[in-house]
């Protein structure tokens, strides 16, 4: 069974290899690909902010929401550094509460985490290094929101289709994730990973991310006029537990020049009205 | 000036000024309508809550039942283009007390004058400094009876009537922070939890409710608290300053009365990632300024305080924390030489601390255990708790506030017949 499968996987690369050499004028190499749906999926614009809203929905059908502000800001031009602000709204016992990341690309270096309490005024340093854990108790984990470098998987170009490109994902560190490879539908056009599917070591797929809504979202860079394809819906599934976690933005805007102050002890202690409701 | 005034009236004046100022600028009629149109619609937010507990073993100063609560908290909040303001307080039942009780846990202002100037004035909840559950530089008034019977950790911080004022910088952050009036912790008193009571030499409870006199002119028995910070790369380093009272009874008067002598802190503390977790290191030096030589045996000595910790993630979902906390009498051969009773205090107190948190069935269910272990002192305190999220707005929490200890006068031994069980049951809006 293991051989059947090893020649499957063996012709799917083959045939991802021979695909790109076919046409070789319109597809980019698979580091331009991967570089270019990072970008996509999180360091459009300089910054960004908006609201973000998640539905989480058991097997059972039990229902629960999560609701927060968040303001993003890029550090470096070069896709790494990133400062998060998240403001949550929803649910009630958690409302007013900030977390907010500063984080490094790198193997080696963790991000820094913060977390603000209003009830005891107190700023807590969050030792989590492990990214990924649920975020908020959603089917989205903690990498799925701050994002994965690039860096930490082997990448292969499986398939080229009329709408994606199909990249193969394998971590290089394989004892720090619970999957053994992603495969990503990457749009063509926008570069933004439509499905992401994880499978465990025999193959068998275990959780899937969709995006299910993407919306133009116009701005200003650089004194022109550009528009940011956004992912405004999408949803996580998780297969084994039958559990899923629909996310919606709204409010998506770009370039609205914050500051790097807000993304200090002054703001988390007391939110800046960018992200008040 | 202040003297003259009565504390209520003070107190009133101070924590409803955010109140006073909209009442005052609505005054002007012709201004009212176009002045509340500045305000965003308010949030109305808060729960309600049954909280009911009891002893595991029989305490001849106390009730059987340890906490027994019926509790609303409401808070309301708005903004305007130059202000925010919230107002949070509860109200419960306490059958404990057998009556109505209520407490504003928040009353306040904030403006955002410039980009350098944050400012705070109302009855606030403060906090500073980098302990877990324990605190060197933070000499904000904490609740140590609401944590001890089992209230959640929120009223841990008790609230004061102060002034913050917060000026920021690329070299260096600082706060003031300006009290008018003295607020002490809220200590045991026995009226919830009984207690070692060194003047009476034993153990007593509500029957014999501690005596002491604070102290209550404002503006003469103000505090002042100052911390200095900057973050460099991923370490904060902080500078603090302290000048007031023991929060805590720190002496006794002639007349048999416990006293909050004066008392100044200076400390420095630093944080950052350590070895893959957070590390965590603090000094505080504690001037009872009423006592420089420590050989006034009425009134606490001088003493240093010192901690280190570390906290990171064992496995996913599964925090932990350990703290090593050292307080050390200064001044001890005087102290040992003026006292008279028979159980001295250690010149050296240790004090290790545990912090393990897990999230389990998508962080619905959250399990914890605080625990604080004195080696020197023979004692300890313990707190497993376990949370569950029923839905959004429910949730359901056990938990056990544990004393050991071998004697009856240690920090945690004096409260062994308060080891004490909880349940809760609280819907959020």
């Amino acid at each position: 069974m293991k051989t059947v499968f090893g020649i499957v996987l063996m012709s799917l690369i083959l045939f991802g290899v021979s695909g790109p050499c076919a046409a070789s004028e319109d597809v980019p190499s698979i580091e331009s690909i991967v570089a270019r749906s990072n970008h996509a999926s999180l360091y459009q614009g300089v910054d960004c902010q908006g609201t973000t809203t998640m539905t989480i929905t058991d097997k059972q059908g039990r229902v629960r929401k999560r609701q927060f502000n968040m303001l993003r800001k890029n550090g470096d031009t070069q896709d790494e550094d990133q400062k998060y602000f998240v403001y949550f709204i929803e649910p009630s016992d958690v409302r007013k509460m900030v977390f907010m990341v500063h984080k490094h690309v790198g193997l080696e270096t963790d991000d820094d985490r913060w977390l603000y309490m209003p009830s005891l005024d107190l700023v807590k340093r969050i030792a989590a290094s492990d990214k990924r854990t649920s975020f908020v108790g959603s089917d989205f984990l903690y990498e799925d929101i701050s994002g994965r470098s690039p860096e930490e998987d082997i990448h292969e170009l499986m398939e080229t289709t009329e709408k994606y490109y199909v990249v193969k994902n394998t971590p290089k560190k394989t004892d720090a994730v619970e999957f053994a490879a992603y495969v990503a539908h990457i749009d063509k056009a926008t570069f933004l990973p439509m499905k992401i599917e994880y499978v465990k070591a025999d193959n068998r797929p275990y959780r899937v991310i969709e995006v299910l809504d993407v919306e133009s979202v116009g701005a200003t860079e650089n004194g022109k006029p550009v528009t940011y394809p956004t992912v405004v819906r999408s949803e996580a599934r998780d297969l084994e537990s039958g559990s899923r976690t629909e996310m919606v933005f709204s409010d998506a805007r770009y370039n609205a020049g914050l500051a790097d102050d807000l993304f200090t002890e002054r703001y988390l202690r007391r939110a800046p009205k960018e992200v008040l409701p | 000036m202040g003297a003259g005034f009565s504390a209520g009236a003070w107190r009133g004046a101070l924590s409803g000024l955010a109140l006073a100022a909209l009442a005052l600028a609505a005054a002007g009629e012709s201004l009212a309508a176009s002045f509340w149109d500045q305000f965003s619609t308010p949030e109305v937010h808060g729960f309600l809550e049954v909280r009911a507990g009891c002893r595991t073993q029989p305490d001849p100063y106390e009730k059987e039942a340890s906490i027994l609560e019926t509790r609303l908290q409401g808070e309301v909040s708005t903004q305007t283009q130059w202000a925010q303001f919230k107002y949070k307080g509860d109200v419960w039942y306490d059958g404990i007390l057998t009556q109505v009780r209520y407490d504003t846990r928040e009353a306040w202002m904030f403006l955002r004058p410039s980009e350098y100037l944050d400012i705070k004035i109302g009855r606030q909840v403060l906090t500073w400094g980098t302990g877990d559950l324990v605190f060197l530089n933070d000499l904000f008034p904490k609740d140590w009876q609401s944590f001890f019977i089992g209230r959640d950790a929120e009223y841990l911080k008790a609230p004061s009537e102060s002034v913050k004022v917060s000026l920021f910088s690329d070299i260096l952050n600082a706060d003031f922070v300006f009290t008018p009036l003295f607020a002490s912790d809220r200590f045991i008193t026995g009226q919830y939890v009984s207690y070692w009571n060194g003047s009476l030499g034993h153990l007593a409870g509500n029957e014999s409710e501690l005596d002491y006199e604070k102290p209550d002119q404002w503006f003469t028995d103000a505090e002042y608290a100052a911390r200095l910070y900057r973050t460099v790369g991923a370490y904060e380093l902080a500078l603090y300053g302290y000048f007031g009272f023991w929060k805590n009874p720190g002496g006794i008067a002639t007349s048999g009365e416990y006293i909050f002598p004066r008392l100044n802190v200076y400390g420095a503390s630093a944080r950052g990632p350590v070895a893959g977790g957070i590390g965590n290191i603090e000094v505080a030096y504690y001037d009872s300024i009423e006592d420089p030589d420590g050989r006034d045996p009425n009134i606490n000595n001088s003493e240093m305080r010192y901690l280190v910790g570390f906290a990171r993630e064992i496995s996913r979902d599964f925090n932990a924390s350990v703290q090593y906390y050292v307080e050390q009498l200064l001044g001890y051969h005087g102290y040992r030489e003026s006292f008279a009773g028979d159980q001295p205090r250690d010149e050296v107190r240790h004090v290790l601390t545990l912090q393990l948190i897990k999230l389990l069935m998508n962080q619905n269910l959250e399990l914890s255990l605080s625990g604080y272990w004195s080696p020197s002192d023979r004692d300890a305190y313990l707190r497993p708790k376990i949370l569950y999220k029923w839905t959004d707005n429910i949730n359901q929490e056990v938990g056990a506030n544990i004393f050991l200890g071998e004697r009856d006068d240690t920090m945690f031994g004096q409260y062994k017949a308060d080891t004490n069980i909880y349940m809760a049951l609280r819907y959020s809006f």
